[in-house]
């Protein structure tokens, strides 16, 4: 009863929007601070928050992520107000919701491809389901690397791979931190796509933090830092 | 997909710093174990074997020699002593019972003795087969005799003079086995038990004056035997028989006093090699420390990253916690594992040097203790490295790598 109530109160912009931010700042112990702009997210859009080095781009995503906790200002992720989380409920939701790519693909090393994919689902108390991890790496064309250890893929693959376990859960959001930096404009456009794809055939919405100029024209709507 | 395995994986991806904690751990549980295992095993034999003897009665010399040839039949004896200066203790007031002992001969290096039933009986031997020795040059063995030198009822054998040596063969007074010992656990599985005069008789013909048998008590008295077990029937027998015995050439001693007295030299020993291996479990867990603490040092990120996909700080501490779990366990196994090989080996060596058995090797009181000691200091050990894992930076450590 009380839940409509709120519902109804919000209007109708936010309610479409995946992710609001509004005068988010945050400052390091003894170290810089940050002030970015104001930006939001449709479910299943598109946002591109691009910056030179030193304008707190992975700052921003750990935020996004809630990695870090912001100084002042609010961050809502599907309505939810990141800020009022306790450590351990940040922790599963965003096991739950967010799907995160990191700049280098990192696994836990001893396990192979497979056990690794099922790590987020397991890491959320979910139903362990292999089949979807076959799945999504037939669907990335990997499906013969099942059984290998991360360690014996190319750098290339192991991105992929990263980029098929952020898909595991079925997030509301996927969050990219430079996943094109290192690539040529060949390999940079078919990642981007890649992550377009799979982001429409999961539903979530994308946010990718770069400096990567290239992906401007790729992704309409983006915000300068 | 569950956090043993996962744990498993990791300890197992490690193979370098694993086996090195874990050949020293198992090293240290397995010393410890070993040495509780002889301590007792020694000791039960010991204590068997003493059963109720109060007092031994034999030639003067080394107590503790005297004790170790006549009750364990570990030792040559002392001498020999007058029976009729013997029988005056076997009857005196204070005793309750008497067991004559006399030695003289081996074969296959098991050693015979003459004897009176009451001796097989003191510890509880059955006859398996056959019959009791009843007359001259008539034996009944041991189960280990038995066993070991395939001697059947009605097989002659001939004994070799001495304890040890085979080579001087008293060829011409054959010992006809007409009984075979049930396994009792004590020195008489190790034995070949006879009349005390077929001792004699193998030993008459190098005198060249053979007599007609009769029983102990109507022997001639310038006989000799080698000892005998007293059990005494009042307690100042242990303060009177001494000054008794003082102008013959014979001692007593009591099994249980020299017995401690060899316990203690041995303890040193014992002792010191137990400082070893608690200093090895020492070194083994804090190599299991570092270990784990290193391989959290490169595993930072990977702890990182399990955190940032949602995996919660206790389950990180469990993985961690058990990983060290999993580690200490095996190298218990391991350990208990190795006590029992050597046991064996040695148990084996013993044997044949001691005529002993102590290959029973349950799982004892003091090694239960250990195992909880080991797995509780394991834990600790691990606990450290658990708690940095928990208290990892994610945000930091992701964006350093």
């Amino acid at each position: 009863m009380s839940t409509s109530v709120t519902y109804s109160n919000l209007n109708f912009w936010v309610l479409l929007s995946m992710l609001v931010a509004k005068d988010l700042k945050f400052t390091y112990s003894n170290g810089p601070s940050f002030a970015f702009p104001d930006f939001t997210c449709e479910k299943e859009g598109q946002l591109l928050l691009l910056g030179e080095s030193g304008k707190g781009k992975t700052t921003l995503l750990h935020l996004l992520a809630g990695m870090l906790k912001a100084s002042s200002g609010s961050l809502e992720l599907m309505g939810t107000d990141l800020r009022s989380l306790s450590a351990g409920d940040l922790d599963r939701f965003r096991g739950e919701h967010i799907g995160i790519i990191f700049q280098t693909a990192h696994f836990v090393e001893s396990l192979n491809v497979e056990d690794n994919l099922i790590m987020p689902q397991y890491l959320c108390s979910k139903k362990i389901d292999r089949q979807k991890a076959r799945t999504i790496l037939i669907r990335l064309n990997l499906e013969h690397k099942l059984k290998e250890l991360p360690k014996n893929l190319s750098v290339g693959e192991q991105q992929r791979v990263a980029i098929a376990r952020a898909l595991m859960n079925d997030p509301q959001v996927i969050l990219a931190d430079e996943p094109t930096s290192a690539l040529d404009d060949k390999n940079a456009m078919e990642v981007i796509q890649l992550l377009e794809e799979q982001a429409k055939a999961t539903g979530a919405a994308l946010v990718i933090v770069t400096h990567d100029q290239r992906l401007k024209d790729h992704v309409q709507k983006h915000i300068q830092l | 997909m569950n956090l043993f395995k996962i744990a498993f994986k990791n300890i197992q991806f490690r193979p370098l710093n694993t086996s090195l904690s874990l050949i020293l751990l198992s090293f240290g549980v397995g010393i410890i174990s070993l040495l509780l295992l002889l301590e007792v095993q020694l000791r039960e034999e010991f204590d068997r074997n003493i059963k109720d003897i109060d007092l031994v009665l034999g030639a003067k010399g080394s107590p503790l020699q005297l004790i170790l040839a006549n009750v364990y039949h570990i030792d040559a004896p002392t001498g020999n002593i007058k029976l009729k200066e013997a029988k005056r203790v076997m009857r005196h007031p204070y005793i309750k019972e008497a067991i004559p002992l006399a030695y003289g001969d081996n074969y296959d290096r098991f050693r015979i003795v003459g004897t009176e039933h009451n001796y097989p009986a003191h510890y509880g031997a059955e006859v398996k087969e056959g019959k009791l020795w009843s007359g001259k040059f008539e034996a009944t063995i041991g189960a280990d005799v038995a066993q070991k030198t395939g001697l059947k009822i009605g097989d002659e054998f001939y004994s070799a003079h001495g304890l040890s040596d085979s080579a001087d063969i008293h060829d011409d007074k054959a010992f006809t086995v007409v009984g075979i010992f049930e396994t009792s656990n004590s020195v008489i599985d190790q034995l070949i038990l006879t009349e005390i005069a077929s001792i004699w008789g193998v030993h008459e013909d190098h005198d060249g004056n053979h007599k007609e048998e009769k029983s102990l008590e109507e022997m001639e008295d310038e006989r000799e035997i080698t000892a005998v077990l007293l059990k005494k029937k009042n307690p100042l027998a242990i303060i009177t028989l001494p000054s008794f015995i003082k102008e013959t050439n014979m001692q007593i001693a009591l099994p249980s006093v020299e017995i401690n007295r060899l316990n203690e030299n041995f303890g040193i020993g014992m002792s010191t090699l137990r400082w070893v291996a608690i200093l090895i479990m020492i070194i083994s867990f804090i190599s299991v420390f570092i270990s784990l603490y290193n391989s959290l040092k490169q595993r930072k990120y990977e702890l990182a990253l399990m955190r940032s996909m949602g995996g919660g700080k206790g389950r990180l501490f469990s993985m961690l916690l058990l990983e060290g779990l999993i580690m200490v366990i095996l190298g218990i196994a391991l350990g208990l594992i190795l006590s029992r090989v050597a046991l064996l080996l040695l148990s084996g060596a013993l044997e044949s040097q001691f005529h002993y058995d102590i290959s029973n090797a349950g799982l004892l009181i003091n090694e239960l203790k250990l195992i909880l000691i080991t797995i509780f200091v394991g834990i600790l050990a691990s606990l450290l490295p658990a708690i940095q894992a928990v208290r990892i930076d994610i945000s930091k450590t992701l964006s350093d790598a």
